[in-house]
């Protein structure tokens, strides 16, 4: 192996692992590691795996030419309440915009529901005397006089960050800024977070919580980038360090440190990137991405190789992971469902008689009753063994032998015993409901997208993806499926495959009819300019992409359709063009445009990124040619309950072209295919392996 | 039926929930009216051929449970099942068969599978504007508050009715608005009947009468249980509302047998000769929505979680308005009828029940007046949603400007002044207005609002509580009564009727507290000094109420 070529490495800290891929400039992965997450320190654990792949691969810290992050540590930050201490500043007259809220309930039946903390106190919430109106004029000028009063009350409060939000900064941030060169003279130490930079949207309340977070976390992240960037550096690392954003992009370690709220989810985007990739490499235009782990799935449409985009994140959620019981975030992010269904997940029996799965998980200690470390609760994990689904010897990577007494009991007594069912009937009974979960799950989001499922191409990864992944389609409706390469660590390998890049959403209102052309295309280009200067400085000298949007409605409705302008400045012509794109689009949504409404525009979107990097991995190489081992294992039928026999097969050894009939499994060190009896599955010349479901 | 069908059909029923739910979604997203996609003022669901409700929706407000069970089966009664076609849709908005008022359309589709009436999708949400007085009290009987649609063919073989189309826009002061709002309610029945034949395919069913009996049984066996927890009694209560010319007592009777409910308004007086009457269809959705927040709240709405719960009234009576009773704004009383089911149930279960809280919406219609009109003035009418505090629960303070029981959510403030020409100077807390106790009642808040032109604004409001506050329970204090004024020094305005704001005047809004739940004293003193650190209650009152 050449040690003179240049190589990329991706570094993702999540939970419990840091996952770390190298490849080279050919798009082959060299190397990858999962090390435990050093919490304490969590760039230790990072250093560790990267000086892992580099060994393996007889590779130099040098030949790095790009060093690529992601990080749940902003996350984790919020969800554990580990940050700053925060202040928050609003226009006078206006101190309870967060207990205030939406004045609403998430949940309807439950009178006993607790608010969501949204960290800051009401004696840390403070006012200043100004006021804009809606078009950003100045109605009454920020009181200078006020300051002094304010400065004591931000003193004595202990507060460690301040986030400001003034009434309509996101039409005019001029008092905004002015007051954070106020405080900030006699404050030299508090990093204050403005609205109007953080989140530049009209609504108060979701703008308030952005700039709060993003303030919350901002001296944790601020100081942990700084000692990564410091070790790195010291253990010879000379190329720039790029992070990961919620919106799957990759951003500079000043801006990363500036708003740090946009690193938050970054792990899950790595993987909705990686789907994107694979699905533009094999020419699929309509992706479902499915990534199931040992808590959580993930779900994310992918259109023509761009994954949903989203404005609007809900950190923390309670429990149930019920809309509206979280805090709201507004930043680009990746649109992405998150159920809490996965391998841990508990299966219950309520008072009814009838059986739930999850959304409590058994996590990783002790884990489901199969892991026989002392757990009692039967889990999804714990049906997929009792169906014959997981080889018990080499459960991952064969580090833990799996309890098939344990296994039994709790199906027994935690499922089958209330239901009057014996253990392989809990099992299917709990795959049944667990995937339908997921499955309507995906339809309602695919609903709240204004999508279908129907012809998507489901590309499945993360531990439990692969094995969930036919039971979960035949419920979605969804015929076709591809595992890729290295399901197990697919968040870190989409991480290679990311862009530099930087969106902006901003509020400008207009009726489409009223548009002022030179006005706007002003502001466009503001937008655009601003975020050019952000991705220069992570790509000198590369050809950069923009893209424009509008999130456009009928006047009087209240939820917007994206719909993409052209990539430069707009003409009257342009004009027409934008009206019969949001009409075609709102037929396809909802049957038949509404004839005679006016349209209105609130807000619109910028990105300016670089071209992805699309080098291709020839994975062929890596295929043995040889002929699957003849191993048969007694399965349940996942359709029927009966018992079958299955083929297994090593995924190492199959070659391309490889043709394999349902029912079968498909081994490999981190998780396992489970090829259902109505489905047939192929080994595509990536060595993906591609599986449809049989007509009738 | 052996036992492993029962995991089938729970995976069917948990399919049916995903149905109406996307359903209720879908009407959401494409709604024009400001009080269906702000604030989920919808229901969607699925019956079965016979008419009994399999799932309902849980999003939108409780204003449509059970409302929409019983509607179903009087027009599918009306209609007659061997009348009706593959592709028809029917409509009505009659109040006393749809939803307690004229803007509320009710829709239902028959849903074929394989040549067979299987089942009906059906959905509500309520339109813009339908002519006549429009949304406000003022109407003296049905016919002032406008167009009334008996139940009829809105859609025949995929086709609307353009007839029926015109009439209703040449009925409305928004006739595009309500076109599009029909449009949204015909996708929602159309996507659920969709779904329900790809589920039947899916799962090669031919009939829906084996998981609807499963359903029905199941869920009624639990409601069942969970009555059965409450002691058996007979519990009375009675609440006095402010009404629109006179005061207004309402009263229940609560009676609890082994297995049942049944709620009777008897001895509530008369009707109004004003548009706050409320149909009893109406008053038994937020009446059982109450009784299901706590006795089985965790069994999906159906035909058998709702059978065990019997709601009568006499007839005439202000919460059994009778046609021609004029009942546009049937909500504002309509809404306090869970304060007045809980002054019974707590009598069964004292550590399950919640204090009054505000109850009522405080919404704040404002419109243009007619001479801005005349003179091309900016012309406008919007409905700004606020609350009070929710009262304070058995072991928890009640909640802060929150609704409850309806499901509306609040209106912010730069939305707002985008869309209507008024400047909203103050929104904040009222310190002190929770009622006291060892829990105390959630805080209302206090709006003060101008016109931002030159031009006088006209105010239609309906609401409760500036008389008669939220009761607190157990030794609880009561809460704040609202207080709306012009000017801060203004008279304050009665609950109802049609007010001026002149354009350099400020409207003072205050929204009730929530009642306190026990004995202030036995409050714990770390959170009465947290109250007063955050500024809910100050020292003063602290002192008065707490030492």
């Amino acid at each position: 192996m050449s040690t003179k070529q240049d190589l990329r490495l991706a570094v993702d800290i999540g939970g419990t692992f840091t996952d770390v891929v190298l490849m080279n400039d050919a798009g082959l992965v060299l190397s990858s590691a999962k090390t435990p997450t050093t919490h304490v320190n969590p760039s230790d654990g990072a250093i560790h795996g990267v000086q892992r792949v580099l060994e393996d691969s007889g590779s130099a810290i040098d030949q790095i030419r790009i060093f690529i992050h992601g990080t749940t540590l902003a996350t984790n930050a919020l969800i554990e309440r580990r940050g700053a201490k925060v202040a928050c500043v609003t226009t006078e007259g206006f101190r309870d915009i967060l207990e205030i809220a939406y004045e609403r309930r998430y949940d309807q039946y439950d009178v006993m529901i607790d608010k969501p903390d949204l960290l800051v106190p009401r004696a840390r919430c403070f006012t200043v005397p100004e006021r804009m109106s809606w078009q950003g004029e100045v109605l009454s000028r920020l009181d200078t006089s006020a300051i002094d009063g304010l400065l004591s009350q931000i003193k004595q409060s202990d507060a460690t960050a301040v986030a400001i939000c003034l009434l309509h900064s996101y039409a005019n941030d001029e008092h905004e800024v002015q007051l954070r060169k106020l405080l900030q003279q006699h404050l030299p130490d508090i990093p204050i977070s403005l609205s109007s930079d953080v989140s530049p949207e009209a609504r108060e309340f979701d703008r308030l919580c952005t700039t709060i977070a993003n303030a919350y976390i901002q001296p944790l992240m601020a100081g942990y980038l700084d000692s990564l960037a410091q070790q790195l550096s010291l253990a010879g690392l000379n190329c720039p360090i790029l992070m990961i954003t919620a919106s799957g992009g990759m951003t500079t370690l000043d801006t990363a440190a500036r708003l740090p709220i946009r690193l938050v989810e970054s792990g899950p985007a790595g993987g909705a990137v990686l789907a994107a990739h694979i699905a533009e490499q094999c020419s699929a235009d309509s992706v479902l991405s499915f990534d199931m782990g040992g808590t959580t799935a993930k779900l994310c449409l992918i259109d023509q190789y761009r994954p949903q985009q989203a404005r609007h994140f809900e950190i923390a959620r309670a429990a149930r992971f019920i809309k509206g019981s979280g805090m709201p975030v507004r930043i680009p992010v990746l649109e992405m469902i998150e159920i809490g269904a996965g391998g841990g997940s508990i299966a219950s029996v309520d008072k009814l008689g009838r059986l739930q799965v999850g959304p409590q998980s058994a996590g990783s200690e002790p884990g489901p009753a199969a892991y026989g470390k002392g757990g009692t609760n039967a889990t999804v994990t714990d049906a997929d063994m009792a169906m014959g689904y997981l080889d018990t010897e080499r459960f991952a990577e064969g580090l833990l032998r799996l309890d098939a007494k344990a296994n039994t009991t709790a199906l027994t007594e935690e499922v089958g015993a209330p239901l009057k069912l014996d253990a392989a009937q809990a099992a299917i009974g709990i795959s049944d409901i667990v995937n339908e979960n997921m499955a309507n799950a995906a339809r309602m989001h695919a609903v709240e997208s204004g999508k279908d499922l129907g012809d998507r191409l489901m590309i499945a990864f993360g531990g439990n993806g692969p094995l969930h992944a036919t039971r979960m389609a035949r419920g979605a409706g969804v015929k076709r499926i591809l595992i890729p390469p290295n399901p197990g660590v697919g968040s870190a390998v989409g991480f290679l495959y990311a862009s530099v890049s930087f969106e902006i959403v901003k509020s400008y209102y207009t009726l489409l009819e009223a548009i002022e052309l030179p006005m706007l295309n002003r502001f466009l280009d503001s937008l655009v300019d601003e975020a050019t200067n952000i991705v220069s400085n992570a790509a000198i000298n590369e050809p950069l992409l923009n893209r424009r949007v509008a999130f456009m409605r009928y006047q009087g409705q209240g939820h917007e359709i994206e719909i993409e302008l052209p990539g430069r400045v707009l003409t009257e012509t342009d004009i027409e063009e934008v009206r019969q794109r949001f009409e075609a689009e709102y037929r396809r949504q909802y049957s038949r445009p509404v004839p005679g409404m006016r349209i209105e525009i609130l807000n619109w979107g910028i990105s300016v990124s670089t071209k992805a990097n699309r080098r291709t991995a020839n994975n062929e190489q890596l295929g043995v040619s040889a002929a699957a081992d003849n191993v048969m294992r007694l399965i349940t039928c996942d359709r029927t309950g009966d018992k079958v026999s299955a083929q297994v097969y090593e995924r190492a050894k199959l070659p391309a072209r490889q043709m394999i009939d349902g029912p079968a499994l498909i081994v490999e060190p981190q998780t396992t295919t489970l090829v259902s009896s109505d489905f047939t599955a192929e080994i595509d010349s990536q060595l993906n392996i591609l599986m449809t479901r049989r007509q009738g | 039926m052996n036992n492993l069908d029962q995991t089938k059909l729970q995976v069917l029923w948990n399919r049916l929930l995903a149905v109406v739910e996307e359903q209720g979604q879908a009407l959401i997203r494409a709604a024009f009216s400001p009080i269906v996609r702000e604030c989920g003022d919808i229901s969607a669901g699925i019956f079965d051929r016979h008419g009994r409700m399999l799932a309902q929706a849980v999003t939108g407000t409780p204003g449509h449970i059970n409302t929409m069970a019983e509607a179903v089966l009087t027009l599918r009664e009306r209609i007659q099942p061997q009348n009706m076609k593959p592709g028809n849709i029917y409509v009505t908005n009659d109040p006393w068969i749809a939803s307690g008022h004229l803007n509320d359309f009710l829709l239902l589709m028959p849903v074929f599978h394989r040549d067979v009436l299987i089942g009906f999708t059906s959905c509500t949400s309520h339109l813009v504007d339908l002519g006549g007085l429009g949304m406000g009290p003022e109407g003296s009987d049905i016919y002032d508050e406008g167009l009334l649609i008996p139940p009829c063919t809105l859609v025949e073989a995929g086709e609307m009715n353009a007839l029926l189309m015109d009439i209703v826009r040449a009925n409305s002061r928004e006739p595009v608005a309500n076109e599009g709002d029909i449009y949204a309610l015909t996708a929602c029945c159309e996507r659920g009947a969709m779904r329900l034949v790809e589920m039947m395919d899916e799962f090669d069913l031919n009939e829906l009468d084996t998981l609807s009996d499963y359903i029905v049984n199941k869920s009624k066996r639990g409601c069942e249980m969970a009555i059965a927890e409450v002691p058996n009694g007979s519990y009375q209560s009675s609440l006095m509302v402010e009404g629109y010319e006179l005061d207004v007592e309402l009263k229940a009777t609560l009676t609890v047998s082994d297995h049942d409910m049944l709620l009777d308004f008897d001895g509530t007086d008369p009707c109004s000769q004003k548009g706050i009457n409320v149909p009893l269809n109406y008053a038994t959705a937020y009446s059982v929505f109450a009784l299901r927040c706590i006795v089985g709240s965790d069994i999906p709405n159906n035909a058998g979680s709702l059978a065990p719960f019997r709601v009568v009234a006499p007839q005439g009576c202000i919460l059994n308005a009778q046609a021609p009773a004029p009942v546009a704004m049937r909500h504002t009383i309509g809404q306090l009828t869970p304060d007045l089911v809980y002054g019974c149930l707590h009598q069964a279960l004292p550590d399950r029940v919640p204090a009054e809280g505000a109850s009522c919406m405080y919404d704040l219609p404002l419109r243009n007046t007619p001479e801005t009109a005349q003179s091309n003035g900016h012309q406008f009418a919007i409905e700004l949603v606020f609350n009070g505090g929710t009262g304070a629960r058995p072991s928890k303070d009640g909640l802060s400007v929150t609704a409850f029981p309806s499901g509306v959510w609040g209106s912010q403030v730069e939305t707002t002044e985008s869309a209507a020409p008024v400047l909203i100077k103050k929104r904040e807390l009222r310190m002190d207005s929770g009622g006291a106790g060892r829990y105390r009642g959630g805080l209302g808040q206090r709006i003060e609002l101008q016109p931002s032109g030159d031009d006088d604004v006209l105010l239609f409001l309906s609401v409760e509580r500036i008389r008669f506050a939220a009761r607190g329970r157990e030794g609880g204090m009561a809460g704040a009564a609202g207080h709306v004024s012009i000017g801060v020094d203004g008279e304050p305005l009665p609950s109802k009727g049609l007010f001026r704001i002149p354009a350099n005047e400020t409207l003072i809004f205050e929204t009730p507290g929530g009642g306190g739940m026990g004995n202030p004293q036995e409050r714990d003193p770390a959170l009465v000094a947290s109250d007063i650190r955050d500024g809910l209650v100050s020292e003063k009152n602290a002192k008065l109420d707490y030492c």
